[in-house]
């Protein structure tokens, strides 16, 4: 069925130079050089050991929100619970193991270990998440509606459980997952390193990672291709539950402490890191690694500006200039792509 | 008079209008007829000032003219009531209809009571017995067609353009609009009617223009004009396509469907349709525009869950087919018809399109294999005669043709039984579609069972051993390929309606 006649038709695709591409995939990573020179220069504090895993560790937990982020953002969703979620499963976990549940009518007791006051409070993260993705899908509410609500009922829910309070006092054995080492490396950077590594191997090299972008780039056109949208999508909004679960259990650790008002706003800074890594908001577009290294600027620029002693007023007004920043450096590149 | 001389139109390449010339007196109604493709809606485009790069000129009131943009035109007294309805759902009849062209008081203020009366005016002249703060998503198609010619008839224009104004509206409603067009003609307006309904056209046009491939193919008076004398100038080619040669092939039994439905809302998109696809047989699916034959294929293919009435069988068994994963499984295959927007996901790679349906093959320890996804996209790119640098390149930086060739090669993966093919050579050029043809006939030589709905008649008849014509939703007719006129099709295509 070939015909040599049809070699040389006109068309020929369009090709991207590529010095320009290359400049492109590594510009993040070039700003992020730039901010570490610039800082470096003026404070001796920052190019530290010290400071340097200081970083690391604040990091972690955006890092976890975020990934989960990217993948619901992949899908050209949005997720905003994921900061009430955070406090809402670290006060679980946390009440979970101080009080154990108690029915005092029943004159009975549960009481938990740590292994089980961690399980419950990532599953309950995952329930949460998977409730988002089940009325998204179920009644086709808009994701950023959807997980909006789940904000305020987290919120809520966090409140009821802690009574306001915090809970604190948690036992040594429990906060080395936020405080301790291992192998000389933090252990939250350890748990954000896994996570990264699963989610980049999970984007890049599986099926669900490809449906994933498919969904996000074109959602008619993969649920003709016999893909269940709806089946992934719930997936991405379970995954990202449990991740701001696993956030939760590293705040409460690193503080002794789950706070009632605990993760309040961290779902902007996981999406800043989302965009900042040149994620696409309308789906499709983006990867983890972008991903990470958007909250690694997030991060850095925090303490950066901590050091340097600026004001915490002018702090925000610096974060949301780096944002815009980023997204129109985004937009000018992906109009030539 | 309206005057259009030479008027040439290309899209990419493609020529849609080649010289055409066109004049619409003042005081009578000039129907415009040709087939799906012949031009119609772009020539009333370059009318009414929605394209502004033509060749030829338009001359109205003596001068030659160039609007650059629809406002313009309406603004010298050019206005088109557009096929597909232009209204925004959640303003009122009377904000759509003032759209743009508000009126104030001396305050700058709208003026609401002054709009609220002229709007009432215009329905009570059409009939349309709601009132004018009725938002537009609350009416009917029918009605949302009227307040869309409401809304040509405020400008008070001189030259009224109609495109298929009778597709959506009831035979009531058809008679308001005709006595409306007998009021335009008396009060010595042009008026340019385009439909597919011949009956309406003889009752209502003083002249007609006929197209065919983008030319002026014959025009005059009405009163010359038979039906028959119509399709034969519409189809009149005198050189036939090579169609299929009759064969006594008995084809066994692959795909049954038993009368199928399809409701949307309350309107009857399909009605009761059975008909059977033999292995390696191919059934066309003629019809105009809005006949069904879309939905008919999606039905099929599990996309209208719920709606759907009737029962499919696949080699003689009964199939349930809920989601498009469940027809994939049973062993069928789509490829729609707008590949930018249900087929391909643009901004991925053709590797990453074509293994799309087919992932689930080329995982290995739970992880994908890239070798034998690329192995995948190099072997349809080659089967195919795709034309790109490799396989990494983006699906949207491909042309048509070759966007086509991805969206048929990720079907192909699958190793269908049955294909479903809708409108395959839509916007693709002459040499891609030779290719999809012959790909066609050489898969059903191999014993696909395959359907093709398409618009164009030729291509019909160059594909198919069957042909059924789908007409509002119905089956009207069921041809032996190899032996019906282009009138005959055309006919049965038609509805009876008015």
């Amino acid at each position: 069925m070939i015909k040599e006649a049809s070699v040389n038709q006109r068309t020929e695709p369009r090709l991207v130079p590529l010095g320009q591409s290359y400049w492109v995939k590594f510009q993040s990573l070039i700003a992020l050089l730039i901010l570490c020179v610039a800082i470096s220069l003026v404070s001796d504090k920052f190019l530290t050991v010290a400071n340097g895993w200081n970083v690391l560790r604040q990091i972690s937990v955006n890092i976890c929100l975020s990934v989960g982020m990217t993948l619901v953002v992949l899908t050209a969703g949005i997720d905003l619970s994921v900061g009430s979620v955070l406090a809402l499963c670290g006060a679980i976990t946390a009440g979970l193991l101080k009080n154990g549940i108690e029915w005092p009518a029943q004159n009975t007791y549960i009481g938990f270990t740590i292994l089980g006051a961690v399980v419950v409070g990532l599953l309950v993260g995952a329930l949460l998440g998977s409730f988002n993705g089940w009325i998204i899908t179920r009644f086709n509410v808009p994701p950023f509606v959807a997980t909006l609500s789940m904000l305020t009922i987290a919120r809520g829910l966090t409140m009821l459980w802690t009574k306001g309070f915090p809970i604190s006092g948690l036992g040594d054995t429990f906060l080395y997952l936020g405080t301790g080492w291992f192998l000389g490396i933090p252990v939250p950077v350890w748990v954000s390193l896994i996570v990264v590594v699963f989610a980049v191997v999970m984007t890049s090299k599986t099926r669900l990672g490809r449906y994933i972008y498919a969904i996000g780039g074109n959602e008619s056109a993969s649920r003709l291709s016999g893909i269940k949208v709806n089946y992934v999508k719930i997936l991405v909004y379970t995954i990202a539950g449990g991740l701001a679960a696993l956030g939760g259990l590293l705040v409460t650790s690193r503080l002794d402490s789950a706070q009632p008002n605990a993760g309040i706003s961290y779902e902007l800074d996981s999406i800043a890191a989302v965009v900042i890594g040149g994620t696409s908001l309308s789906g499709g577009r983006g990867s983890i690694l972008g991903t990470v290294q958007g909250a690694v600027i997030i991060g850095v620029l925090n303490n950066g500006l901590v050091l340097l002693d600026v004001s915490p007023f002018w702090q925000q007004v610096v974060k949301g200039m780096v944002i815009l920043l980023a997204v129109i450096i985004d937009k000018s590149n992906s109009k030539n792509d | 008079m309206f005057i259009a001389q030479n008027i040439t139109k290309r899209f990419a390449g493609v020529t849609a209008l080649n010289q055409v010339n066109l004049s619409l007196p003042l005081g009578q109604v000039t129907a415009i007829v040709g087939e799906n493709g012949a031009g119609k809606s772009t020539l009333m485009n370059v009318l009414s000032g929605v394209y502004q790069d033509y060749e030829g000129e338009l001359i109205w009131k003596g001068e030659t003219v160039r609007f650059a943009n629809p406002k313009e035109a309406q603004e010298a007294g050019i206005s088109i009531i557009h096929q597909e309805l232009n209204l925004i759902p959640y303003l009122s009849i009377t904000e759509n209809i003032f759209l743009g062209r508000e009126l104030t008081n001396s305050l700058g203020l709208l003026d609401q009571a002054k709009m609220k009366k002229r709007t009432s005016e215009l329905l009570e002249r059409l009939q349309l017995k709601v009132s004018p703060d009725t938002l537009i998503s609350e009416l009917k198609v029918g009605q949302q067609q009227i307040v869309e010619i409401a809304k040509a008839l405020l400008w008070d224009s001189e030259v009224i353009i109609m495109d298929e104004p009778t597709s959506a509206i009831s035979d009531r409603e058809v008679e308001v609009l005709f006595s409306v067009i007998e009021d335009l003609r008396r009060a010595n307006k042009a008026v340019a009617y385009i439909s597919h309904k011949l009956a309406e056209l003889f009752r209502m046009a003083d002249r007609f223009v006929v197209l065919r491939d983008g030319q002026t193919v014959d025009s005059g008076d009405m009163q010359d004009m038979t039906h028959d004398l119509f399709i034969r100038k519409m189809v009149g080619r005198e050189v036939q396509v090579n169609r299929r040669i009759c064969t006594d092939t008995c084809f066994r039994k692959l795909l049954q469907v038993e009368g199928i439905s399809l409701l949307k809302g309350r309107a009857t998109v399909l009605d009761n349709i059975s008909f059977e696809v033999g292995k390696g047989e191919v059934v066309g699916i003629f019809g105009l525009m809005g006949a069904g034959r879309t939905e008919l294929l999606e039905a099929i293919f599990g996309l209208h869950n719920g709606n759907v009435r009737g029962q499919l069988s696949m080699n003689d068994e009964p199939v349930s087919i809920k989601t498009p994963s469940d027809a994939i499984r049973i062993g069928m295959a789509l490829v729609p018809e707008d590949r930018k927007k249900n087929g391909l996901v643009l901004g991925m790679d053709i590797a990453a399109n074509m293994s799309l349906t087919t992932l689930e093959a080329l995982e290995s320890y739970g992880l994908l294999d890239d070798q034998s996804e690329q192995a995948l996209a190099k072997h349809y790119i080659k089967e195919l005669n795709i034309k790109t640098s490799s396989a990494q390149q983006k699906a949207k930086n491909l042309s048509g043709g070759n966007q086509q060739k991805i969206v048929l090669g990720k079907w192909l993966a699958t190793k269908p039984q049955l294909l479903l093919l809708d409108e395959p050579t839509r916007g693709i050029d002459i040499h891609a579609k030779s290719e999809i043809y012959k790909l066609i006939l050489q898969l059903a030589a191999e014993g696909l069972g395959i359907v093709v709905v398409s618009s164009e008649i030729p291509e019909i008849l160059a594909l198919s051993d069957r042909i059924l014509v789908l007409a509002e939703g119905k089956l009207t007719a069921e041809f032996p390929a190899c032996d019906v006129t282009e009138d005959e099709l055309l006919k049965a295509a038609i509805p009876p309606s008015v």
